[in-house]
C-alpha cells in the first residue's frame, strides 16, 4: 500500500490556467505587473528601516566608542535621528522614491554614488557567473535527462548538488589555493593587476566595467588581465548558479521527453541528439526563465560572498566592508537599493516569460 | 492511487515500522534513488551524532588555547597532537570542527521550528480566512522571498544584535534571522494547501456542524495539508547551515569564544589560504559541504518519491506499460486523472495538446 506521504505530489497549487479576464492582453499584463513592483519595494525598504532602527541610530553605532556623550548627541541632532521615529520613517521613505537613498557615515558620500562606482564590477561579475552557470548547467542537465537514473545522472545530480551545497566562500577558497598558489597560473585576487587598474583608472568616461574599458584601450595585455583575473570568481559564483541550472534543465526535460510529440519526431528519423537539444529543451525553457529571475537574488546574495573572498571591489564588498565599519546607513542604502534592483529584474523576467508562453498572462 | 507495482496486491496491513516515515522511503525506493537517500541519511546521521557528542568526541574545547604542554601554538600543520592543525587563533581545527556540528544543529532547530510554526500560522490563518489580511500576507512574503535570502539575514542580525554577538545571543541572532527568511517558503505552501483543502467537502460539512474556526483549522486543515513539510524542512535545514556559514564569514557569526561556527573560521583563514595554508579553509569548509550535502541528498530522494514524475521506475513495471506509466502529464501529475493507469492513458493526448499546441493557438 502507499501512504499519504507516497501519494501524488500536486506541488504548489498554483493554478496553471486562470479564467481568461476578457480584453486583457499583453500590455495590460505589464501595467498590472509593473503597478506591483511598487509595493514590493515598497514593503522591503519599509522592513529594512523599521529593523536597522530598532537597535538605535547609525551614529551611536557607528562612532558610539569614538566620541563624547556631548559630541555624539550633536552629532545625532545635526542628522535629524533624535526626531519621532515616524517622521524619519515618512521622510527617508520619500527620499527612497526620489531616489535618493542617503550618505554613508564612514567615507561620506551619497550611497547612489556608492552603488554607481561599485555596481557595475558586480554586474560585471555577476554576468561571467551567469555566462558560466549557462555553459556547465544547461548541458549537462540535458544529459543527466538523457540518461536518466543511470550512472551519468547520479553522477551529474551528485555535482549539481555539490555545487548547490558548497558555500562559493569556499570554493573560492580552494579555486584559490589549487590555481593561484599550488599552480601559480591565476591571480590570487583583485579585479586586474594594479598596472592595468591604473591605466583603466585614467580612461575618459569609464564605464566601470573593466572589460569593456580594457577593449577600450584595445591593449592586448590589459583585456588578458582582466579576463584572467574573473575566471576564478566567475567560476566559484557561476557554479552555485549552475547546480540550481542543472536540476531544473533534467526535471524538465524528463518531462518533454516523455512526451508523443518527441516519440513521433523519434519516429520520423530525427537524430537523437537534436531530439534532446531542440524538441525537448524548447519547450523546457519556459520554466528556467521563470526561475533565473529568482537565481537573481541568489547570485546578488553569492557575489556579496564572493566579492569579499577575491576583493572583487564591487557592492557586495562594499557592503561587507561598511558592515565591518558598523555603518548602517551604508548598509541601510545598499540593501534598499538591492531590493529595487530585485524588483525590477523579477518584472523584467517576467515580462519575457509572457512574451514566451502566452498562458503566463491572465 | 495504488503502487505502480500492481501485481502484487497486499491484502494486510504492513508492518508499523514500514510504515514509519523514513523506512518507508526507504523501502519504497529503488537502485540509485536508494544509493541517494541511503548515502544521506548516513552523512546526516554522522552529522547529529558528532554534534550531540561533540564534548566526548572532540580532542579538546573549542576554545582551548593550551594544553598540558602550553600553548598549542597558531598554523600548526596537522600532526599527532592535533589531527587537523590548529588555527590562525592557535585552536584546535578537529574540536572546532566538531564543535561547529553542535552549533549548526542547534540554529538549524530552533530556526526549523521557528519558522514552522510562524510560517504554519500565519498560512492557516491566510488561507483559511482569506480577504485582505490574506493579499497583505502575500504581497509582503512574496517581497520578502524573492529577496536575497543572506541579506535579509544580514538586516535581522544587525537588528537583533546590534551586528556584534555574545554567547547563546549569537546563536539565537543568527537562528531568528535565518527564520524571518524561511517563514514565506512555509507560508506559501501551507497557505495553498489550505486554499486547496478549505473548499472539500468535509471542511464544508464540518462547518454545517457547527465546528468552530480554530477546530477546522488545527482539526481537518492543517492534518491534511503538512504532507510537503518534511520536504521544505531538510531542504530548509541545508540552507540555514549556509546562510549561518555566510552569516559566519561576513563576520556576523559567533565569537570564537561563544562557540565554534564553521563560516567565521573560513573568514579567518582568507589570509592563511594566500600564504599556502590549506588545513584551516579546508576541514570546516568540507564539514559545510559534507552537512548539506547529506541533508540535501534526503531532501531531494523524499522531493523524488513523493512526485510520481521523478520517482524511479521499477523493475515490475518494465515488461508492461512502461510509457504509460513514465509518460508525464505536463503541468499535471498522475492523480490527475482518475481511473488509474487506464485513466492516464485516456487523459494523455489532450494533457499533450495542452503544452505543443496551446502556445501557438493563443497568442
Amino acid at each position: 500500500m502507499t501512504t499519504a506521504a507516497a501519494a501524488p505530489q500536486t506541488g504548489e497549487a498554483r493554478p496553471a490556467r486562470r479564467k481568461r479576464a476578457p480584453g486583457g492582453g499583453l500590455g495590460r499584463y505589464i501595467l498590472v505587473r509593473f503597478l506591483l513592483i511598487i509595493p514590493t519595494i515598497f514593503i522591503l525598504v519599509s522592513m529594512v528601516f523599521w529593523l536597522m532602527r530598532t537597535t538605535g541610530d547609525p551614529i551611536t553605532a557607528a562612532l558610539g566608542g569614538r566620541l563624547g556623550a556631548a559630541q555624539l548627541a550633536q552629532r545625532i541632532h545635526e542628522a535629524g535621528y533624535d526626531r519621532p521615529i515616524l517622521i524619519q520613517y515618512f521622510e527617508y521613505i520619500g527620499k527612497v522614491f526620489t531616489g535618493d537613498f542617503g550618505t554613508t557615515l564612514s567615507t561620506n558620500q551619497p550611497v547612489t554614488t556608492v552603488l554607481v562606482t561599485y555596481g557595475a564590477a558586480t554586474a560585471e561579475l555577476a554576468f561571467y557567473a551567469l555566462i558560466v552557470a549557462f555553459i556547465v548547467g544547461i548541458p549537462l542537465g540535458m544529459v543527466a535527462a538523457y540518461w536518466r537514473d543511470r550512472a551519468t545522472d547520479a553522477t551529474l545530480r551528485v555535482f549539481a548538488i555539490l555545487c548547490y551545497a558548497t558555500p562559493v566562500f569556499f570554493s573560492g577558497l580552494l579555486f584559490k589555493l589549487v590555481f593561484s598558489i599550488w599552480l601559480g597560473a591565476l591571480p590570487v585576487a583583485g579585479r586586474a593587476s594594479t598596472r592595468s587598474e591604473l591605466t583603466l583608472q585614467s580612461l575618459p568616461n569609464q564605464t566601470g566595467v573593466y572589460l569593456i574599458d580594457a577593449i577600450r584601450t584595445g591593449n592586448g595585455a590589459i583585456i588578458t588581465d582582466v579576463l584572467v583575473h574573473a575566471i576564478l570568481p566567475a567560476l566559484a559564483l557561476g557554479l552555485l548558479t549552475a547546480g540550481v541550472f542543472l536540476r531544473l534543465v533534467r526535471t524538465n526535460v524528463i518531462g518533454t521527453l516523455g512526451t508523443e510529440y518527441v516519440d513521433a519526431a523519434r519516429s520520423r528519423g530525427v537524430r537523437e541528439f537534436r531530439l534532446v537539444s531542440k524538441h525537448a529543451y524548447r519547450p523546457a525553457l519556459i520554466p528556467i526563465i521563470t526561475v533565473i529571475g529568482l537565481q537573481i537574488a541568489l547570485l546578488l546574495g553569492g557575489a556579496v560572498l564572493t566579492e569579499t573572498t577575491f576583493e572583487w571591489k564591487g557592492l557586495g564588498f562594499m557592503l561587507a566592508e561598511f558592515l565591518k565599519a558598523r555603518d548602517f546607513v551604508a548598509v541601510q542604502g545598499i540593501v534598499a537599493l538591492l531590493a529595487v534592483i530585485v524588483a525590477l529584474t523579477n518584472f523584467i523576467v517576467d515580462i519575457i516569460a509572457a512574451l514566451i508562453d502566452p498562458r503566463v498572462r491572465y | 492511487m495504488t503502487a505502480t507495482s500492481g501485481s502484487t496486491a497486499i491484502a494486510h496491513k504492513p508492518a508499523l515500522w514500514t510504515r514509519l516515515p523514513i523506512v518507508h522511503q526507504v523501502r519504497q525506493s529503488v537502485g540509485l534513488q536508494r544509493g541517494m537517500l541511503v548515502a544521506g541519511l548516513v552523512i546526516t546521521g554522522v552529522f547529529v551524532l558528532s554534534a550531540i557528542f561533540a564534548p566526548l568526541i572532540a580532542p579538546y574545547g573549542y576554545s582551548q588555547l593550551r594544553g598540558d604542554n602550553g600553548p598549542f601554538g597558531a598554523q600548526q600543520p596537522p600532526g599527532a597532537d592535533h589531527l587537523l592543525g590548529t588555527t590562525v587563533g592557535g585552536y584546535d581545527v578537529l574540536s572546532r570542527v566538531i564543535w561547529g556540528a553542535q552549533t549548526a544543529l542547534f540554529v538549524i532547530v530552533v530556526a526549523v521550528i521557528l519558522s514552522i510554526f510562524a510560517g504554519v500560522l500565519l498560512g492557516l490563518v491566510s488561507g483559511y480566512f482569506g480577504g485582505w489580511l490574506d493579499r497583505v500576507l502575500v504581497v509582503v512574503c512574496d517581497a520578502v522571498y524573492a529577496f536575497p535570502s543572506l541579506l535579509l539575514a544580514i538586516v535581522m542580525s544587525i537588528a537583533i544584535s546590534g551586528g556584534r554577538s555574545g554567547l547563546l545571543a549569537g546563536v539565537f541572532a543568527a537562528a531568528i534571522s535565518i527564520t524571518v527568511v524561511f517563514i514565506p517558503q512555509y507560508f506559501r505552501v501551507i497557505r495553498a494547501e489550505t486554499v486547496r483543502i478549505k473548499s472539500e467537502a468535509f471542511v464544508e460539512s464540518a462547518q454545517v456542524l457547527g465546528a468552530s474556526n480554530s477546530r477546522i483549522m488545527f482539526r481537518h486543515v492543517l492534518r491534511n495539508a503538512t504532507r510537503t513539510l518534511p520536504l521544505i524542512f531538510t531542504l530548509n535545514s541545508s540552507e540555514a547551515i549556509l546562510t549561518l556559514a555566510g552569516l559566519g564569514f561576513l563576520g556576523f557569526g559567533i565569537e570564537p569564544t561563544a562557540a565554534s561556527e564553521w563560516g567565521y573560521d573560513l573568514n579567518k583563514s582568507i589570509s592563511d589560504v594566500t600564504s599556502g595554508i590549506w588545513w584551516t579553509a579546508l576541514f570546516p569548509g568540507l564539514a559545510i559541504v559534507l552537512t548539506v550535502l547529506g541533508i540535501t541528498l534526503v531532501g531531494e530522494s523524499l522531493n523524488d518519491l513523493a512526485d510520481p514524475r521523478l520517482r524511479g521506475r521499477r523493475a515490475v513495471g518494465k515488461s508492461s506499460g512502461t510509457v504509460a506509466e513514465t509518460s508525464v502529464v505536463p503541468g499535471g501529475t498522475l492523480d490527475a486523472v482518475p481511473g488509474g493507469i487506464d485513466g492516464l492513458e485516456s487523459g494523455h493526448g489532450s494533457a499533450d495538446g495542452d503544452l505543443a499546441t496551446e502556445p501557438e493557438g493563443r497568442s
